[in-house]
């Protein structure tokens, strides 16, 4: 009894090369948004090009913006706040909305009901409109566009952690330990967590999407990052301009906020599946 | 005389996750004469289902049928199109599911679903149909069989539904009908009323039958043949008599001891005269409370028991008699409406949250269903360590040592601890879930139909690490089930319940008699391995009439 020997589990992993490809592009963002300060060619604010709206060249590589700036650096520098306050606001999101809705689930009675009308009350409120209303009245900063959006996702990561924690929590093993006397947070993230953490991360992977979606939105309409510095979004809104000229500049960074959108989709609809042989 | 089914070498292969092939039925011969029912009998995983649906040609999927032929009725199945295999289904070999409940439309008349197969392959007319289905309602002792079909399935009572299930089948005249354990899922007093209805039609119209069942009794009533099947591979064949009579193979011979009535040994420890539970006038329910403080729907009404140390009791009842409430009550899970619990001398708040964490180690509860008593995610690892942790502070090397113990002691090999229980197979399951009970070291375990979802052979290995348990650690059992034979063999007393309400007590030592007329109805509706006892059974109708609502 006193040796006891651990038999290695027979465990791999499939990960489609569609997925490969999600996750490349999206960790080539992440290592942009990293370095970025380090990479760019020019300065952000600096103009360099004397036309504006200039084509692609060499010494530009994607070429000028409306007042000439070089494009490259202000898409590299633009990484960065797209996809930090994404990240940053998802995770607030995500967590929160999963805490209190799997809280929810467990708990039920009272707790639930009001928290539950609460939400849904807060979820009634158009998320463009309410980001509007919130943006004009306080100003924006990075943090209260972090705050901002991830409150207008909390109560869809609540309804949909709640749903699946629901469920959950109608199993015996559920029962079994509460009839042991286990507490809410054992119960919540030792029992229920482990069960629904892959829908889960599809959630976050989709609430990141429209993150990124919503944010480039509002810096779109001039409510989200503030000049001289811009995420794609607002890049997209400044060189709106550009469009008749067929201008690199309104091109690329739409194509930039499409591609990690894509791939994050592309990522989390093919995430590796554990392969357990159970006859093996 | 040709055959009508004839499947030679049949081999049926399944892809795992790692998309390695396993081969799940390994070269199976089989021939079924016209009028004939051949019962294929195993465990679970034993391929018996498998096998009868490869005779409409069918294999679920992951699975494919690799080699052989299934000719029914002169046709290959295996060879022909999907289209023509369509053209056979439901004309000439139809299924008659397992659960029925599960197998109709909830949305729909029943007599538009009965009546469907002769629309699709326009057999004759709606009103023709609807006609011939009436007279097989008729045939199938259905009640009210006029207006029956027009009710939806959740108006009738599973037993009902099974036969009206058996309507829909045969209502094309086919040739071969396949029944998938139909009476697994019923009550034994309804079963019979099923099985006999079953009876009564094939033997009439001459339609030969596929019964798969891991029931030897319920087969033994009913099948002409016997198949045994073990791991995909026939085991033994035989007519029912020969079989029964002299079984050659030592699995069959296992599966025929499971039914022998087991010495229930008498209880090693002195039983003390005192009381380890008291349970006295309890009610539960559900639904809103009432005036006079009382759940609308009163599942449990007054119970009482008393159940002494190193004893066991038993509750059986079928399906809905509250014995399953009752269980919950005393676990504190459903805290009960009135009534007091004293455990050990000492009383018991209703709610489980307000017992104290020592109340709680005393009394434990296993369920049913491992498969949903198990967290998935966990490895049986963390699932037998958590009691230890949270009762006994056990931390590391000594819960690791605890933990191989506890394996041992419950027949598993060690190296299971790391494996997820969606990895073990169902007796496996059911002993994790036993020895998580057996690890806050109880001096009570309430077993909640532990059996119920087991094969006979691993029920019965079940039941007697149950009584080992109890020698070596004086535990008391409260064993609830609907299986008699199963509480016969491990109980001291056997409390009959009916609608919610406790009508009688037996001591099987010293009377294995019942008074009651319910439980008198109980006890001879138990399927007994002879093929004549069906036939033979005789029921005073005034009392089916009064207890059965199948």
């Amino acid at each position: 009894m006193t040796t006891s020997t651990t038999i290695p589990r027979r465990l791999s992993y499939r990960f489609s090369w569609v997925g490969i490809i999600g996750l490349a592009i999206i960790l080539f963002w992440a290592v942009i948004a990293f370095l970025a300060p380090h990479i760019i060619p020019y300065p952000v604010g600096e103009i360099v090009d004397e036309d504006y709206f200039g084509p692609m060249s060499s010494k530009l590589l994607l070429g000028s913006d409306y007042l000439g700036r070089d494009m490259l650096s202000r898409i590299i520098m633009g990484a960065r706040y797209t996809v930090g306050i994404s990240l940053a606001a998802v995770c607030l999101a995500c967590f929160t909305g999963g805490a209190l809705g799997m809280a929810a689930a467990v708990i039920g009675g009272w707790f639930d009901t009001v928290l539950s009308r609460f939400l849904d009350a807060l979820n009634s409120i158009p998320s463009k409109l309410s980001g509007l209303v919130i943006a004009a009245a306080v100003g924006s900063s990075l943090s209260v566009l972090i705050v901002m959006l991830g409150v207008i996702y909390i109560p869809g990561a609540y309804r949909f952690a709640r749903s699946l924690a629901v469920n959950i929590n109608t199993m015996d093993y559920i029962t079994v330990a509460r009839t042991r006397g286990e507490g809410i947070s054992y119960v919540v993230f030792s029992e229920i967590l482990p069960n629904i953490i892959g829908p889960l991360l599809a959630d976050f992977g989709i609430r990141f999407v429209f993150i990124v979606l919503l944010l480039s939105g509002l810096s779109f309409l001039g409510l989200g990052v503030q000049p001289p510095y811009a995420d794609w979004g607002a890049l997209v809104h400044e060189n709106i301009g550009g469009l008749p000229f067929g201008a690199p500049a309104v091109i690329v960074p739409s194509l930039a906020i499409a591609s990690l959108t894509i791939s994050v989709n592309l990522l989390i609809d093919n995430l590796p599946k554990k392969i357990r042989d159970r006859s093996a | 005389m040709q055959n009508l089914v004839e499947i030679r070498d049949l081999k049926v292969e399944a892809t795992t996750d790692a998309g390695r092939r396993i081969e799940i039925i390994k070269g199976v011969d089989l021939e079924i004469a016209p009028g004939e029912i051949v019962a294929l009998i195993g465990e679970s995983g034993s391929g018996k289902t498998t096998i009868a649906l490869t005779v409409m040609g069918y294999a679920r999927p992951g699975c494919r049928i690799s080699a052989g032929t299934v000719t029914v009725a002169g046709k290959n199945m295996v060879a022909l199109s999907e289209g023509q295999r369509a053209k056979m289904r439901g004309l000439e070999v139809s299924y008659v599911p397992q659960s029925a409940a599960a197998a109709f439309n909830p949305a729909k008349r029943i007599i538009d679903q009965v009546i469907e197969v002769t629309r699709i392959h326009k057999l004759m007319s709606p009103a023709e149909a609807k006609e011939k289905a009436i007279a097989l309602f008729k045939a199938l002792s259905l009640p009210d069989s006029d207006g029956i079909g027009n009710r939806y399935p959740h108006q009738v009572s599973g037993g009902q539904l099974q036969r009206l299930a058996a309507a829909m089948a045969l209502i094309s005249d086919p040739k071969l009908v396949i029944f998938d354990e139909p009476t697994t899922a019923l009550d034994v007093t309804t079963q019979i009323e099923v099985l006999r209805a079953f009876k009564a039609v094939m033997k009439k119209s001459g339609i030969a039958g596929v019964y798969v069942s891991h029931d030897l009794a319920v087969v033994a009533q009913i099948a002409d043949r016997i198949v045994v099947l073990r791991g995909g591979e026939v085991q033994e064949v035989g007519t029912t008599a020969e079989l029964l009579a002299g079984a050659k193979h030592p699995y069959t011979r296992e599966l025929l001891s499971a039914f022998e009535p087991k010495a229930r040994g008498e209880s090693v420890a002195a039983p003390e005269s005192r009381p380890l539970l008291q349970v006295n006038g309890l009610i539960a329910g559900y639904g809103p409370l009432q005036a006079d403080g009382l759940p609308l729907v009163k599942a449990v009404q007054e119970a009482s028991l008393v159940l002494e140390r190193g004893r066991n009791l038993g509750i059986i009842g079928e399906s809905g008699c509250g014995k399953s409430t009752l269980a919950r009550s005393i676990a504190g899970i459903l805290p009960a409406s009135a009534g007091n619990l004293t455990l050990d001398g000492h009383e018991l708040a209703r709610s489980a949250r307000q017992r104290s964490r020592e109340q709680l180690r005393e009394l434990q509860i296993v369920f049913q269903h491992a498969d949903t008593s198990l967290n998935p995610a966990k490895s049986i690892e963390e699932i037998l360590g958590r009691p230890l942790k949270f009762y006994h502070g056990m931390k590391g090397k000594a819960r690791d040592a605890r933990v191989d113990e506890l394996l041992d002691m419950v027949r598993l090999p060690k190296a299971l601890r790391s494996r997820t229980p969606a990895e073990l197979s169902g007796g496996q399951k059911q002993r994790v879930n036993f020895a998580r009970a057996l690890a806050a070291e109880p001096k009570l375990i309430v077993c909640d139909e532990i059996t119920s979802a087991l094969d006979t052979v691993v029920a019965a290995a079940v039941i007697d690490l149950l009584k080992e348990m109890q020698r070596e650690l004086s535990l008391s059992y409260i064993f609830i089930s609907h299986d008699l034979s199963v509480v016969e063999a491990i109980c001291d007393e056997i409390v009959v319940m009916y609608n919610g309400r406790k009508v009688e007590e037996i001591t099987p030592a010293i009377s294995k008699v019942p008074q009651h007329p319910y439980s008198k109805l109980l006890f001879s509706s138990v399927p007994k391995l002879d093929p004549g006892w069906l036939d033979r059974l005789e029921r005073d109708p005034e009392l089916v009439k009064t207890y059965v609502q199948g």
